[in-house]
């Protein structure tokens, strides 16, 4: 059974003074994610990423469409139970001490009164913040914040978690820690949906991305297959100060990097005379590895396309 | 169902779990320090009537005291009322509030409940206040001071109205236009029998306007017996439960209306 099915979810807002204006802020949406999985949802600023996550989150109602998560109609409460949300950019009732916070939300998401104490503690040492579990909410940082955030995301230990941009407002010792957490609930059999503009950190931890521009889809994938688009080029590292010329007759791409290092890119069919050209040139092979697209050429890609596709039909 | 046997849990204990927030975050935004603004009050004006009154000091102290909780009250009432929603949705503290097990009219009953148990602890407080100045002044209490009780019973039925109305503007407009409606709607209130009375006395098109204003209008006059327990009149029993049913009624339509509008609204 998906984890998360959206079918067909479509958001148009009434905009200006009368409300007559109609924007689209999402086209019809249909996307799966598999139990178990972490899901990367990429966008630029503005694509429609946000508007998703509240719809799923029943913070805005859809003008048409239907959502299922965990096999429920996704506004059932019992689903709530077993979901857990971090907003974008969070604000949280500053009046109150991390531990009242995540208590009072263990209150609400049903989290027995005997295992709550517990669990938050639990909660507040795994994202760093036990040490100030007693100062009021309105003398932390962003980055504190943040971690809040994801602390009463995952409070009631929920099967589906919906991260909106989880990395924002994290220095790069946090961003690090969130990759773990995220990773350790992927461990631990949750599916976890993270937007992010942040490429990097969906190449690392997602099993799929989807991308969306403008509030349409334009792509789905394992992230693997997206960026394993062998360009029919290798890429060489070996250890050394300079280019011999029986390297460059190859016709290869070279660069000094690092002071003693060379970085060559160089035609599949010509590797294995580079290799004979390095050994005869007695310099130390690092490494040999197939160039693919990464995440970000592919989107990169898919946003071009997408543009250019807008400006042919205008 | 998940590691820790997490339940959804009965509707009653969402709501009070919200009401209890919303009372503490107005204890914690100093919302009781009004309790000490009133005791000065009450206390300088019972010592300054003990000086230059007599045989009026009592009159003017239930006069002032009860006029004083009420105020105090409706202040309160509106202006944490306005906020109890738009602050919310502005802020985005709603957004890991709904996105849990809770329907958007717990959360507004919640919001209600918890001003309306702010009032009622406040009340209480400024209660003793009036019944120490009372004390003061008279040196003893007497079986008609009770009758503070139904004055104060009024004044808690009254600021229900007024939460709920706070609430309901508060579910659509901003902060400002919110206060602006709902003391509009109070300062017209306790003018809702003379509303009346015009009504009576117009006819045709004017008389129909007249009487429906009237009657939308809360009718906060009929709350107001400050003046006659002052007196020692004693207030009729069916006054009671009119005034009680009125004010249920009055309450449950405004809150019936704040969670239809909420229900429907997008939080952007």
């Amino acid at each position: 059974m998906p984890a998360i099915e959206i079918l067909g979810l479509e958001k148009t807002y009434s905009v200006g003074f009368w409300r007559k204006r109609r924007k689209r802020a999402l086209y019809p949406l249909q996307l799966t994610v598999e139990d178990g999985e972490v899901f990367g949802f990429l966008g630029p600023n503005g694509a429609g990423k946000t508007t998703t996550l509240k719809l799923l989150m029943g913070l805005v109602f859809p003008t048409s469409g239907t959502a299922r998560i965990l096999g429920q109609e996704w506004t059932d409460p019992a689903v709530k139970a077993q979901i857990g949300f971090l907003p974008e950019q969070p604000y949280f009732y500053d009046y109150l001490t991390a531990h009242e916070l995540l208590n009072y939300y263990g209150q609400l998401s049903g989290v027995p009164a005997r295992q709550r104490s517990k669990r938050v503690e639990e909660v507040l040492h795994q994202v760093g913040l036990h040490d100030v579990k007693g100062l009021q909410l309105r003398k932390f940082s962003k980055g504190m914040l943040q971690r809040v955030g994801i602390a009463q995301a995952i409070l009631h230990d929920p099967q589906v978690v919906f991260l909106d941009e989880p990395m924002s407002g994290l220095d790069p010792m946090g961003r690090r820690e969130v990759r773990d957490l995220m990773e350790q609930l992927k461990h631990e059999g949750k599916t976890v949906f993270f937007s992010t503009h942040i490429l990097s950190d969906a190449e690392t931890l997602c099993d799929r991305v989807a991308i969306i521009h403008k509030g349409e889809l334009r792509g789905v994938g394992v992230v693997e297959d997206l960026t394993s688009t062998v360009q029919g080029k290798v890429e060489v590292i070996w250890q050394g100060t300079e280019i011999p010329a029986s390297v460059r007759a190859l016709g290869a791409d070279c660069h000094i990097s690092g002071g003693d290092r060379v970085r060559a890119i160089v035609a599949e069919n010509q590797q294995d005379a580079m290799i004979d050209a390095l050994r005869r040139e007695h310099q130390r092979l690092i490494s040999i590895t197939p160039v693919r697209t990464s995440l970000e050429a592919y989107f990169v890609e898919k946003l071009r396309h997408a543009e250019s596709t807008a400006a042919s039909t205008v | 169902m998940t590691n820790f046997g997490v339940k959804t849990l009965p509707m009653k204990s969402r709501i009070s779990h919200i009401a209890s927030n919303t009372f503490r975050e107005a204890v914690r935004d100093r919302v009781l320090y009004n309790l000490i603004a009133f005791a000065l009050l009450l206390s300088g004006a019972a010592i300054l009537v003990g000086q230059i009154s007599i045989e009026i000091e009592k009159l003017v102290v239930i006069n002032l005291g009860l006029t004083a909780v009420s105020l105090f009250g409706v202040v309160i009432a509106i202006f944490i009322g306005i906020g109890l929603v738009s602050k919310e949705i502005e802020k985005r503290t709603l957004y890991t509030v709904l996105s849990r097990p809770v329907r958007r009219w717990e959360f507004i009953i919640g919001k209600f409940s918890g001003l309306a148990g702010t009032l009622v602890v406040n009340t209480f407080f400024m209660a003793i206040g009036v019944f120490l100045a009372l004390l003061y002044v008279s040196h003893k209490f007497v079986k008609a001071d009770s009758l503070i009780f139904v004055a104060l019973y009024f004044i808690i039925l009254e600021f229900l109205i007024i939460c709920a109305l706070a609430l309901l503007f508060s579910s659509f407009s901003s902060p400002l236009l919110s206060a602006v409606f709902t003391f509009s709607l109070f300062v017209v209130g306790n003018f809702a029998q003379d509303l009346r009375n015009f009504a009576a006395m117009e006819h045709g098109i004017t008389r129909w306007l007249a009487t429906g204003a009237a009657y939308l209008v809360p009718n906060f006059s009929a709350f107001n017996v400050i003046t006659s327990i002052a007196h020692e009149q004693p207030v009729a029993g069916q006054l009671i439960v009119t005034n009680t049913f009125y004010a249920l009624f009055y309450a449950l339509m405004a809150l019936s209306g704040a969670v239809l509008i909420f229900e429907h609204r997008d939080l952007k």
